[in-house]
């Protein structure tokens, strides 16, 4: 091994640490975050106690993840006697696995400028696993192991709710991870790659963000990944009033803290992808440059902080949504899913595909604007919604069928 | 259940209009009222160090005082009105005779377990003298159980500590003295 290997292998491991580090502090201070939220929505002021241990001065309450971690720590932790030892101390295990393993993939910006370490240049990408042309299957096949994780749990706790809401989230992820597919397949088919970073240098060469070329993808997307995560409009997993909590009402302490934890990363995962597939991921006009430009250690930086905010953004986004909108309920859900959102994805696949394929005669035809050939998308966009509204609205009345009922 | 028993009645759901059917419309409705609430004014007290103001102290039920007369003398009469009006039995009086020529008895002793009493005000409507009296202090707390009962002059020194803020309910109302 060489002196130049040793070093990337060492920075690989900082990498790797400083990422696991990074996203468990996160999960805790995004939990303070959703509580603040949460309590502003409602006219209160949230958790502004808390600040550094034995002494009395409060920071805002920003020691709250602090004291939140130490009192799951030390809860009880309970294994009620008629569970499946095994599963249920693996199921919240393998959620979290799952719940952190996309991060590999994900770029956090896009590299360093070259460094010489011992007279030998090193260029850094900032992402774990660089140059993996498979990253968004990785991403969406350890979103689909999350479900294990539920399932099993729910399995494993031989309780009836536990149990509903294993059936329901199962149903639910197999119904959602279609349009999710799909709103992926129009940025797939316009990049070209399923590289996260190559699809982000194709809209920073460009410099239209994918969000404006496919607003119908975006919005299948949105919804889907909102589903994917089990948040609010569609958190029928877990729904607290029906199902007491749903597959985690039988874990307690540590085992609870790990589904808590793995469930905001959930979110956190599904802001990055929303941020890197349809908000241009790092760039930001006449800020950050294009996918050619060399990178100096402004720009580096500047890309990354970008990349955050804009994630922030949506995971903002993702927290006031909660307030605003009420549960589904589950033939909605499913109606949604298979009524409204997988024909408007497969309308956004084709409207993508012809623009691919007959670019130049579409701009030809449009006097050469892309700007006339934006209206289009986005006039087409909004036809397919109100046609999708209308013909399939979801139905309001869930009373029996008495003639079908009279029959039998 | 039968499907069609008569005694069911299906309420007819009201029909979406264009903007329901499309959600979005209503969904950025139902944003933008949210992101308003993140910025208005918010109702918490930080109670330790805000005291919450109550509005109207002749009416709030907090901690109970002992009514002095004009000589200083407590007001009650000992006559066991209040204690058999207590819901939760909380009220302990022992009654002898009286050392002032105005009255027969007077409490020789007078406890009440804050503790256990529920703040119902039925007490201080059964007196007839208006000896007992709820204050507007509500910020009670002890280390134990025993400092929670309160005895004849720590209620008495109850009325010493509110008799200034809040008048007694006899005067307000034209009672008895």
């Amino acid at each position: 091994m060489s002196h130049a290997d040793l070093i990337i292998f060492v920075i690989m491991l900082g990498k790797i640490a400083l990422i696991l580090f990074g996203l468990l502090t996160a999960a805790a201070y995004l939990v303070l975050l959703e509580r603040w939220i949460a309590a502003w929505v409602q006219d209160r002021i949230g958790p502004n106690r808390v600040g550094i241990p034995l002494t009395k001065i409060k920071m805002f309450g920003l020691g709250q993840p602090l004291a939140d971690g130490l009192k799951f720590i030390f809860k009880e932790e309970y294994t009620p006697a008629h569970v499946d030892k095994f599963l249920y101390t693996l199921a919240p295990i393998s959620i979290l696995v799952a719940a952190i393993l996309p991060f590999a993939v994900i770029p956090f910006g896009s590299m360093l400028p070259t460094f010489n370490v011992g007279g030998e240049p090193i260029t850094l990408q900032l992402i774990l696993a660089p140059q993996i042309d498979v990253g968004m299957i990785f991403v969406f096949a350890m979103g689909s192991v999350a479900v294990y994780g539920v399932i099993l749990g729910a399995w494993a706790s031989n309780n009836k709710y536990s149990f509903l809401g294993g059936l329901r989230s199962s149903a639910q992820l197999i119904a959602y991870e279609l349009p999710l597919g799909l709103g992926i397949l129009g940025v797939v088919l316009a990049a070209g790659s399923l590289r996260l970073e190559d699809i982000i240098d194709q809209q920073a060469t460009s410099g239209t963000w994918n969000i404006v070329m496919q607003p119908l993808g975006f919005l299948v997307f949105v919804i889907a990944s909102f589903a994917e995560s089990a948040r609010l409009p569609f958190d029928l997993p877990e729904a607290e009033q029906e199902l007491i909590g749903g597959y985690h009402t039988e874990y307690s302490g540590l085992r609870l803290l790990l589904y808590l934890i793995a469930e905001f990363l959930h979110m956190v995962t599904a802001s990055f992808l929303i941020t890197i597939l349809f908000f241009g991921g790092w760039h930001l006009w006449g800020i950050t440059g294009s996918a050619e430009d060399p990178v100096t250690w402004v720009t580096a930086l500047l890309r990354v902080i970008v990349l955050l905010s804009k994630v922030m953004g949506v995971i903002l986004f993702f927290m006031l949504v909660r307030w605003s909108w009420p549960r589904f309920r589950f033939d909605q859900l499913m109606s949604l899913a298979w009524k409204v959102m997988l024909p408007l994805g497969m309308v956004n696949l084709v409207i993508v595909a012809v623009v691919a394929e007959y670019e130049p005669q579409v701009l030809a035809a449009l006097g050469g604007s892309r700007t006339a050939l934006v209206a289009v998308l986005w006039a087409l966009a909004i036809l397919a919604w109100l046609i999708a509204g209308i013909v399939a609205p979801l139905s309001t009345d869930n009373r029996p069928r008495f003639e079908a009922v009279d029959r039998i | 259940m039968k499907p069609n028993d008569p005694a069911v009645k299906w309420v007819e759901e009201p029909q979406l209009g264009l903007a329901g059917k499309m959600y979005l419309p209503l969904f950025l409705q139902g944003l933008t009222t949210t992101t308003r609430h993140l910025f208005s004014p918010k109702v918490t007290v930080s109670f330790p160090e805000v005291k919450p103001k109550i509005r109207n102290p002749l009416i709030y039920r907090g901690v109970h005082r002992l009514n002095k007369d004009a000589q200083g003398r407590v007001k009650c009469v000992a006559c066991f009105l209040c204690a058999t009006a207590c819901p939760a039995h909380c009220i302990d009086i022992v009654a002898s005779p009286s050392p002032w020529p105005d009255r027969e008895k007077y409490p020789e002793s007078f406890t009440i377990d804050e503790l256990r009493c529920i703040y119902c005000g039925m007490c201080e409507e059964a007196c007839p003298v208006d000896a007992i009296e709820l204050t507007s202090l509500f910020d009670l707390t002890g280390r134990s159980r025993e400092e929670m009962i309160f005895d004849k002059e720590k209620l008495l020194s109850v009325f010493d500590q509110t008799k200034d803020t809040e008048p007694m309910q006899s005067a307000a109302v034209g009672g008895t003295l």
